[in-house]
Order: C-alpha cells, then structure tokens, then sequence
C-alpha cells in the first residue's frame, strides 16, 4: 500500500504529464545508462562500488569520464576535477531552474536539484518556457525527474549486475564513448564552442603520452585559456556585452 | 582499490554532483551569474568532455584500430547531427563498428 501523499501526487495530472512527455524520450536515456553501467563494471570497478557510484552520483557523462582516470591510477584530485569540469554545465542548468524552484525549502531545492538532467531540463523549458515557480510547473519538473532517474538508474544497475554477460570483444566500452560523442556534439552551440572543441581533442591526444593522464588536464586548461581569451577579444572588438 | 580510497572516491564524486547541480539553489536569494562567466562555462565541460574522447577515437587502443572507431564515430554523429537522438547514435555507430572489427577480422 503506498503512502497517501504519494498516491496523491502520481494521480497529479501535472506530474503525470511530466511523467508521460519524459517517457516518449526515455529509450535514449536507458540505452546510454545501461552502457555506463557495464563500462563501469569492464574497466575494473567492484559491483558494490559501481552501484554506489550510479546511486549516488547520477552523472553519465562525469561517470564515463572518470573511468580512464581510475582505471589508470591517476591521483584522486585529477579525477574529482575531471568530472567536476564535465559537470559545469549543470551549474548553467541549476541557473536556468532556479526561478521554476526557488519557491520550495532548500532542502526540496536540493533534492530536485539532484534531478536535472541534459534531457529532462530540454523538455521542461519546451513545456514551460516561463517561469513561474507554480506547483504545476514543480510538479511536471517532478514527473519528468522521476522518469529520467528511473530510466537511467534501472539499466544501469541492470548493466552493472549482467556486465560479466557481455564479452570483452563486443567492446561495449565504445558505446561509452559514442555516448560521449554525441553529449559532445549537443554542446556545440556556435564557433567558439566547436574551436574550444578542437582545440581540446589535438592537445588531449597529442599529449597522451604524459603520465597519469596528464593531457586531460593540460588540454581542458589550454582550451578555457583559449576560449575566454577569444570571448574577452572578440567583446573588445564588437565593443558590445555579451 | 582500498576501502578507503573507494570511499574517498564516492564522497567527492558525490560532493561534486550535489554542488554543480544545486549551485544555484542553494542561496536562498537568487543571484545572477555574470553573463561572460555563462559563456565560459559552456567551453569547460565541452572541452573536459572532447579531451576524454579524442583520444580514443583518433588513437589504437584496446577497443580497436583508429581507422575502425573513427568510421564509426563519423557515422554516429552524422546520426546526431540529423537526428539528436542518444539511442541512434550508439546503435548506428556501433552498427558500424561491429562491421569494420568483422570486415578487418576478414581479412586477417
């Protein structure tokens, strides 16, 4: 028997809606959870550690990210800043969401903080592209969180589990990276974005050779450097606010 | 991995999705991110992320041969940039790269 308030707000037609327009992209979303879950598995993570770490966690990108990084040994700092750079663009996101929340407690304001995701937060600006902080427009949010947690989190732990299933030659560990390709892609909203892009990839790869995955590090670094630089020039030259 | 270093591990990796997640619904007043460090953000994890998977596409690693992942992964994201769906663009690219690992298999 589920407790009262929350049988109440899964006959909420609000979440309910959330719920469904989440559903119709929620193949994707499990295709690339399942993928992180076996990568995780295949390059050396305990089971136990795996499923801690995509309970709590709950980032593909920032999880695939740091599975080179550990698989090699690199020192804890390189991996918590590895996947603290992939994860800067949910600080954009808790941006974009804060005036749909900022009605609710901090610790609610947390709590679905913790549930934004690439796709989830697309679908909800499209459903409510003003802000209103109304319980309808939290409770969508709500619906559509919930979908995108269950449908990575299930996959996931599935992948987890069954990863011994899938032998070393079907190389599920591209899969990973394909994911990776395609978030990558999504990311390139104008020029300056794909050059930071290039950029990155040339020094990343010809820096390989350096120990403990040093190029990440380098190549992240010169490739901000460089960015920022060509926003600070190209302001001065337009002379206008960006 | 040691106990402590798998909980070390955790903890930060948690931390960190906790703080980029909520960093702006923590303060309870709402507070306005300068719009050229917005810009700035969007170049970070596109380069963290271009940074992890350059390297695996453009050089030979345990999952293939360059010239393989590479056709797959033009592959995939032509996919991508028709269609902006994950789920094809992992099907379509692992399609490809099932058939090139077979196709050079085939011929020693």
């Amino acid at each position: 028997m589920l407790p009262p308030r929350l049988r109440q707000l899964l006959a909420d037609p609000d979440f309910r809606e959330g719920f469904r327009d989440m559903r119709a992209v929620g193949l994707g979303i499990s295709a690339w959870g399942l993928v992180t879950g076996v990568a995780m598995v295949k390059s050396g993570l305990s089971t136990w550690l795996a499923l801690v770490i995509s309970l709590t966690v709950y980032a593909g990108s920032a999880q695939l990210a740091a599975l080179p990084l550990i698989a090699a040994g690199a020192p804890l700092a390189l991996v918590l800043g590895a996947a603290f750079c992939v994860n800067l663009r949910f600080v954009v996101f808790s941006a974009q969401m804060r005036p749909y929340l900022e009605r609710l407690s901090l610790f609610k304001r947390v709590a679905y903080g913790y549930l934004i995701g690439d796709v989830n937060l697309v679908i909800m600006l499209r459903r409510h592209p003003v802000a209103l902080g109304t319980p309808e427009q939290t409770r969508y949010f709500l619906g559509g969180g919930t979908v995108n947690w269950l449908f990575w989190q299930v996959p996931s732990i599935a992948g987890i589990f069954l990863a011994n299933l899938f032998p070393d030659s079907w190389g599920v560990g591209f899969a990973g990276t394909l994911a990776l390709l395609a978030i990558v892609l999504g990311l390139m909203a104008n020029r300056a974005v794909a050059g930071v892009i290039v950029l990155a990839s040339a020094l990343s790869t010809a820096l390989f050779w350096l120990p403990v995955k040093l190029n990440l590090v380098l190549a992240i670094a010169l490739a901000l450097v460089v960015g920022m630089s060509w926003d600070a020039w190209s302001q001065r030259r337009t002379g206008l606010a960006m | 991995m040691h106990l402590e270093a798998e909980i070390a591990l955790v903890a930060g990796l948690t931390a960190v999705t906790i703080v980029t997640r909520a960093m702006f619904l923590f303060p309870h007043k709402a507070w306005n991110l300068p719009s050229r460090l917005r810009l700035a953000l969007r170049y970070a994890p596109a380069a963290a992320l271009a940074a992890v998977v350059a390297p695996e596409l453009l050089l030979t690693t345990d999952l293939g041969p360059s010239w393989v992942k590479l056709g797959a992964a033009v592959v995939a994201s032509g996919y991508y940039l028709w269609r902006r769906g994950i789920l094809g663009t992992i099907v379509s690219g692992m399609a490809v790269y099932w058939i090139l690992i077979g196709l050079r298999a085939w011929l020693g």
